[in-house]
């Protein structure tokens, strides 16, 4: 099973193991992650499940795509070239890790 | 202090959280109708019908939220009368005590009430059970009729197209998302959904449904006298607030449950927010009830304070998003009939933004499949910035640019 490690601002990591097709923004709203709300359900709407990918998983990430891409600009928490919504990042074969920041704020 | 919420939805559980992140450590009860986990609504009209797709809900938060935050859900429990000189709420599980008591009741689908309405193949999409009927159903379903070219009947019309259906969509009004949109959208919107092979008839009502040998429905008679083949028909035509309890209980209502700018009712110990709340607001000409994630969630947070005793006015910019198919549709602050239209962008390109202007200043903004000027507006509009019609037509305006030049001015919270 893929898994994904999420790391809290205060450095406190949380590691769920999930079945292949979901996304990251859905595995930490099912089990309770703070600091990933997505508010619209995971449709690049509301950009309140914007992490940090560690860079050693940029390479296996999907594109960026235009609409996230704009979202992004807009999200609270400052822009970097790691910057991802979680919605829009799925767990597979391809993916089956991944370790990410979450940021100080999604408000 | 005692904190009972009527309705575990976006309102009702944001609320409940919110009031633990501003500090409240008194008790707070949230009474649901359904069994179950709470749940998010907005993907159950698109991710959840999405072809091959396992549907599963998305919970609105996580499994130990209640347990953590000293949460009690009743879960399954409605509420029947409210006692307001008691300060108690009788459900059909016993008595609950409340300093503060807020109605979270959200809305329920209005009815057909023509011939063949509760025909086996006739479906409604409000509640996680619909949705799975939808889901189990689509998959078999040839030619779908769908009542009502609101956001739920076309995003519906979407998934039914992605399933490879014939889609009719029936709609009295003369343009689809009347109630909404402003006419240029809307009738953009008209030729989009034609183009993509959804037959809208404007101006054509239900007139009735008919069955099959099997029982099931078989066709749809328009008010026009049309039949149209329909094994699978989904009823969208609107909201009706739940707000029976509330006026039961003496309280005033009108389109939902009325409360003031601080989000209480004429009752101190009473608030509504969401969906079932009738409330003042400056984006709009008058008050307003709206259907949206955002109010509900907004609202829950700005009651929180409300209940703590921050007395500040609600005022938070409403916003919203329909996905339909290839549409990505964003709107900012609510159009009005008499505002004057400016459109930025190439609609036959399918990516560009209605601008409305109100004696001279933005608005409200629609986007579609664009998502730049959506979140610029949401900041500039947000700000309260005064962007006149001379400044978007000035050359190489865009509204993103716009939020830089202005941030320096008027800082967005």
């Amino acid at each position: 099973m893929p898994s994904v490690t999420y790391t809290q601002p205060n450095g406190t990591q949380q590691t769920l193991q999930v079945e292949s097709g979901t996304t990251l923004m859905r595995a930490a709203v099912n089990n309770g992650v703070d600091g990933i709300i997505g508010e619209c359900g995971g449709q690049a709407m509301c950009a309140t499940c914007h992490v940090y990918v560690r860079p050693e998983y940029a390479q296996a990430l999907p594109d960026i795509s235009d609409d996230e891409d704009e979202m992004l600009d807009c999200a609270t928490a400052e822009r970097t070239d790691s910057s991802r919504l979680a919605c829009q990042i799925q767990l597979n074969a391809e993916l089956s890790e991944i370790v990410v920041d979450i940021p100080v704020g999604q408000l | 202090m005692s904190v009972v919420i009527i309705g575990a939805g976006q309102a009702g559980l944001q609320l409940a959280d919110s009031l633990r992140t501003e500090g409240y450590d008194g008790k707070i009860e949230v009474i649901g109708e359904e069994f179950g986990v709470p749940y998010q609504r907005p993907p159950l009209s698109k991710d959840y019908l999405a072809p091959g797709k396992e549907a599963a809900p998305l919970p609105l938060r996580g499994p130990s939220f209640f347990l953590d935050k000293h949460i009690t859900l009743h879960a399954g429990v409605r509420a029947l009368t409210v006692d307001r000189p008691e300060r108690t709420v009788k459900t059909t599980e016993g008595m609950l005590e409340y300093d503060h008591l807020v109605f979270a009741t959200g809305a329920r689908n209005r009815m057909l009430s023509c011939p063949g309405a509760l025909l086996p193949g006739v479906h409604g999409l409000k509640t996680l059970s619909d949705a799975e009927a939808l889901h189990m159903a689509l998959p078999a379903a040839r030619n779908i009729v769908i009542i009502g070219a609101g956001f739920i009947g076309l995003e519906f019309a979407a998934a039914a197209l992605a399933h490879g259906c014939n889609v009719t969509v029936l709609e009295f009004a003369p343009r689809p998302m009347g109630r909404a949109l402003t006419p240029v959208m809307s009738e953009w919107f008209a030729g989009a959904l034609r183009s993509q092979g959804i037959s809208l008839r404007l101006d054509e009502g239900i007139e009735r449904f008919e069955p099959g040998t099997d029982g099931r429905v078989a066709a749809a008679i328009s008010t026009s006298g049309a039949s149209y083949p329909a094994d699978l028909v989904l009823v969208g035509i609107g909201v009706q607030p739940n707000d029976t309890l509330a006026r039961d209980s003496g309280i005033e209502t009108s389109n939902g449950i009325v409360v003031d700018e601080t989000l209480r009712t004429a009752d101190p110990a009473i608030l509504a927010i969401g969906d079932c709340a009738n409330f003042p607001s400056a984006h709009s000409l008058g008050n307003l009830r709206l259907e949206s994630v955002q109010n509900a969630t907004d609202q829950g947070r700005h009651a929180a304070r409300t209940i703590l005793g921050t007395e500040s006015p609600y005022n938070a910019l409403p916003w919203f998003w329909s996905t339909q198919g290839p549409y990505k549709l964003q709107m900012a602050g609510i159009p009005q009939p008499n505002d004057d239209i400016l459109i930025l962008g190439d609609q036959s390109e399918a990516k560009f933004s209605v601008l409305c202007f109100r004696q001279g200043i933005l608005a409200a903004v629609e986007s579609v499949n664009n998502a730049a000027d959506h979140m610029a507006a949401r900041k500039l509009l947000s700000a309260g910035t005064a962007i006149t019609r001379n400044l978007v037509e000035s050359e190489g305006f865009t509204l993103k640019a716009a939020t830089r030049e202005v941030s320096l001015v008027s800082p967005v919270p």
